[in-house]
């Protein structure tokens, strides 16, 4: 395992009420590339993403990011600490505009408080045109500039995807987990969001790691492919060793 | 035509976040709040200030502070009457008991105290969701009656738990008449209203409207949850209590805890639902509405329905009335009469092309 | 020791006449989803209805009758006007809009026949029965006996009929039911026919123990804490929640009452729920949803 992982899962296991989701997996995550989970459905891979940020508890297993050791990790330190995702089912904050979503994706580098909000003291004119540039930033790099003021649960999908990987990248993640960002889009939306992802991990410096279905799509975008099926990791390395891989072709085609 | 809009555009972030981004729309809010100082009491008399103008603002005021919880941050809300009755005994009590303590010092303390209890009530949103919290502010409205009327120390030793206003002094002056206790209620509301604007356009307004829509999401993002809830609780609270303050002292005069039972507590959703969830301008059109209806009812049978309509039956024809508004709100339009102010004022805009 | 036993058993048989309201909420729960705050009303209006029948000369039967056919009507117009329009809406829509159906049923039921107090006769005498050490009221007997009967044939017809299964299915997912063919509007009706039934069955025996008059609306505020505590779905928690709140409300009266002055019952089982949600956020019987993200 090399020294400059941002990540790495060791023996990570979790299971529900006696379903095993997940069943010792492990795997390291460089600092700055594009690692991508694939594998069939119900192989673990959204549970992965959700026990990475603290939603899920495993029950065996350690998590090593940004020099700390946990097992046990709440969702707000993970935040805290970098982490930042978005989701399957689009988990937007559908009454709000897309700025106020994006906004609040910078929640965590806000210093006034309230308080001084409602009474508009001091420095809370400027921290709030500094919040509302870094915002804007970052709308502008997905090009949704004219629909900042509108409701997010009226937008169509794919503008809700981007809005999601806005307020995601508003917080200035260390480590971006993306659960299926491409799901439901044609091939020039795919395009599309597959530059911005090339574009985050590039200019905005953050490690991704996805789960994404489209092989072509995963092939052509990430640096390191980790492939499970049933719970458990079949494979483990660059696209081309994967590629070549038996048992992912065979988990992917089934066995004899 | 009346909104000759071009030409106006937002050159820094702070003219965009400004109350209203068009200029037409800021001067008639400033001559609106200018009126309401001037023209009013001018052309006003002793009825309107009384009954309509004073319910009308403290109505709006207790609508706010509901629709902060329950509009904005989702935590559903039966116990709004309580925590005005907290507010309205502990102004009364403060007032009592430490003499010399000033007219709005008073309300805001008991404001403090309303908003201490709702911290108490909502406590439980830590580990309880949704429908279910609902049991938490009714146990708070039940307890808070039977505590107000059980103990007379809290009503000074009166027979029924009554309580009556304090002198009505600002700085020297009094506010008792009609048009003092309207232009008292007035220089309260307004400056609350303006706070709870900037606080919801700031983090803390996102923070609810973010555990409003989805928290678990919310949590994931770093927001703190429960600490937002709380806040929401307090500064409800805070807001619900110094309407009950208003309610008692600048409305009606005396009070005892049977009028802010659980029908207030209905009264001050209906507002809500009617005027309009997740806005401000909604609980002035809410409450309007709660405030005027009665009034048409009673003049219009008195001209059209005197004959076939037996006295006592108004009361039941107004119940029927706001029952069918409600239901006639939430299937039409859910956003309720906030949402078709905008919506005309959308047309207004381009009037008189069609879009 | 048998004043204890005395309390305890009348605390109980007052909460079967709490558990008789909940099952009425129950039932509607469980087939729409919707916690109907119009329950109460609906007791009121079928009480004040049946004796209004009554003192106008109407024989027993007859009015009874004319009652349950009123129930039946209203219960097809609240699906036909109210229910229908709604079908899509979250939860609390749907809970604010039975607040709005309360309010117009306990005014129209009060413009129609007067909003004065009304006995009621069911011609069960009051006098306590001797059972052994302990006087028990005849009253409450005769109202635990009807409950039992009742959720008897609740519980025959939600398990044996095919309309019970029907009801059943719609409960579990009306998408699904819609799927296989079941008239998703024709079970509302149903239900809430159903369930005016059982409130006009704690609409008489309410009214004849407190009198017909508005306040038994306020009887639905009792059934919150009953159906938090026993789960909203289960007719076998709504029985056990309400003995619980029944028993526990009338021992707190008489042993914690006379220490703050009395009147607690009307917070009591509230803040009794609210422990109870502490420890059990998803009531004694119900299920905990697991949020998937």
């Amino acid at each position: 395992m090399s020294a400059s992982s941002l990540l790495r899962l060791e023996h990570i296991s979790l299971s529900f009420k006696g379903v095993n989701a997940i069943t010792d997996i492990g795997f390291a995550v460089a600092t700055g590339e594009i690692c991508a989970l694939i594998g069939p459905n119900g192989a673990g891979k959204s549970s992965l993403l959700n026990v990475i940020n603290g939603v899920y508890q495993p029950q065996q297993g350690e998590i090593h990011f940004a020099g700390e050791t946990r097992r046990q990790m709440s969702p707000h330190h993970a935040a805290e600490l970098g982490i930042a995702r978005t989701f399957q089912n689009i988990a937007l904050f559908k009454g709000m505009s897309v700025l106020d979503n994006v906004l609040s994706g910078r929640n965590l580098k806000t210093r006034s408080s309230w308080l001084e909000q409602t009474f508009r003291l001091g420095r809370v004119h400027g921290e709030e045109a500094r919040q509302r540039q870094r915002a804007e930033e970052i709308i502008a790099f997905l090009h949704i500039q004219p629909w900042r003021h509108a409701i997010v649960g009226q937008l169509p999908y794919g503008l809700q995807k981007r809005v999601e990987l806005a307020r995601a990248l508003a917080a200035e993640p260390r480590l971006l987990l993306l659960d299926e960002p491409m799901a439901g889009m044609n091939q020039e939306e795919k395009q599309a969001m597959s530059q911005f992802i090339i574009d985050a991990n590039r200019e905005f410096g953050a490690t991704v790691v996805l789960i994404e279905h489209d092989i072509g799509v995963v092939m052509s975008l990430s640096d390191h492919i980790v492939v499970l099926d049933y719970g458990k990791k079949v494979g483990d390395g660059s696209p081309e060793q994967v590629r070549s891989n038996p048992d992912v072709i065979a988990a992917y085609l089934g066995n004899h | 035509m009346f909104y000759l809009e071009s030409g106006q555009f937002s050159t820094a972030y702070r003219q965009d976040r400004r109350l209203f981004r068009l200029r037409q729309e800021r001067l008639a809010l400033w001559l609106t709040v200018l009126a309401a100082y001037t023209v009013v009491p001018w052309l006003g008399n002793d009825y309107w200030f009384s009954a309509i103008l004073i319910p009308f603002l403290v109505l709006s005021l207790a609508g706010l502070g509901l629709n902060l919880l329950t509009g904005y941050a989702g935590q559903l809300s039966l116990g709004s009457a309580a925590f005005m009755a907290v507010g309205a005994f502990a102004t009364y009590n403060l007032l009592l008991r430490l003499p010399g303590l000033p007219l709005l010092a008073g309300i805001g303390l008991g404001g403090l105290v309303a908003a201490a209890v709702g911290v108490l009530v909502g406590l439980p949103s830590g580990r309880i969701k949704g429908f279910y919290l609902l049991v938490s502010t009714l146990a708070a409205q039940f307890f808070v009656q039977w505590v107000l009327t059980k103990f007379s120390w809290f009503s000074n030793d009166s027979a029924s738990g009554v309580i009556t206003a304090p002198p009505l002094l600002l700085a020297g002056q009094d506010f008792s008449s009609p048009l003092g206790r309207y232009l008292l209620t007035l220089s309260v509301v307004l400056p609350l209203v303006l706070l709870a604007r900037n606080l919801l356009h700031s983090e803390l307004g996102r923070y609810w409207m973010a555990v409003r829509d989805m928290d678990t999401a919310a949590a994931v993002i770093g927001i703190p949850v429960f600490k937002a809830k709380l806040l929401a609780f307090a500064i409800s609270s805070f807001i619900l209590g110094v309407a009950g303050a208003l309610w008692a002292f600048t409305y009606l005069g005396t009070v005892e805890p049977h009028g802010f039972d659980l029908n207030r507590s209905f009264q001050v959703l209906f507002i809500i639902i009617i005027g309009g969830m997740g806005s401000i301008l909604g609980n002035f059109l809410g409450a309007a509405f709660i405030v005027l209806l009665p009034v048409a009812l009673s003049v219009l049978s008195g001209v059209y329905f005197a004959d076939w309509l037996p006295s006592g039956q108004l009361e039941n024809l107004q119940k029927i009335i706001f029952g069918a508004l409600i239901i006639v709100f939430l299937i039409k339009e859910p956003d309720g009469l906030a949402r078709l102010w905008q919506q005309a004022r959308a047309r207004l805009r381009v009037w008189p092309l069609r879009y | 020791m048998s004043f204890l036993i005395e309390v305890l058993l009348g605390g109980l048989l007052a909460g079967v006449m709490y558990s008789l309201v909940a099952i009425g909420f129950v039932l509607i729960y469980k087939a729409s989803g919707v916690f109907n705050f119009a329950q109460g009303s609906m007791v009121l209006f079928a009480a004040l209805t049946f004796v209004s029948l009554l003192e106008r000369g109407v024989p027993f039967a007859l009015a009874l009758a004319i009652t349950l056919l009123a129930m039946l009507v209203l219960a097809l117009l609240i699906e036909r006007l109210v229910l229908q329009h709604l079908v899509n809406r979250p939860p609390i829509t749907l809970f604010m809009a039975t607040l709005g159906l309360s309010y117009i049923i306990e005014g129209g039921a009060q413009v129609l026949w007067g909003s004065q107090v009304h006995g009621l006769e069911l011609g069960i005498d009051d006098v306590p029965l001797e059972v052994g050490p302990l006087l028990l009221s005849q009253f409450d007997l005769f109202a635990a006996a009807t409950a039992g009967v009742l959720v008897a044939l609740l519980s025959l017809l939600f398990s044996r009929t095919r309309i019970g299964l029907s009801l059943r299915a719609v409960a579990d997912d009306p998408l699904a039911a819609l799927a296989v063919g079941v008239r998703l509007r024709r079970m509302w009706a149903i239900v809430w026919a159903v369930a005016g039934f059982v409130g006009l069955v704690a609409g008489l025996l309410w009214g004849a123990r407190l009198g017909v008059q508005f306040s038994l609306s306020l009887i639905v505020l009792k059934a919150l804490p009953v159906l938090i505590i026993g789960g909203f779905t289960s007719i076998g928690g709504a029985i056990v929640g309400g003995l619980l709140i029944g028993a526990s409300e009338k021992l707190a009266e008489v042993y914690i009452g006379p220490l703050v002055g009395g009147g607690i019952e009307n917070w009591f089982p509230y803040v009794l729920a609210l422990g109870f949600l502490l420890v059990r956020p998803a009531g004694l019987f119900g299920e905990r949803a697991i949020e998937r993200v």
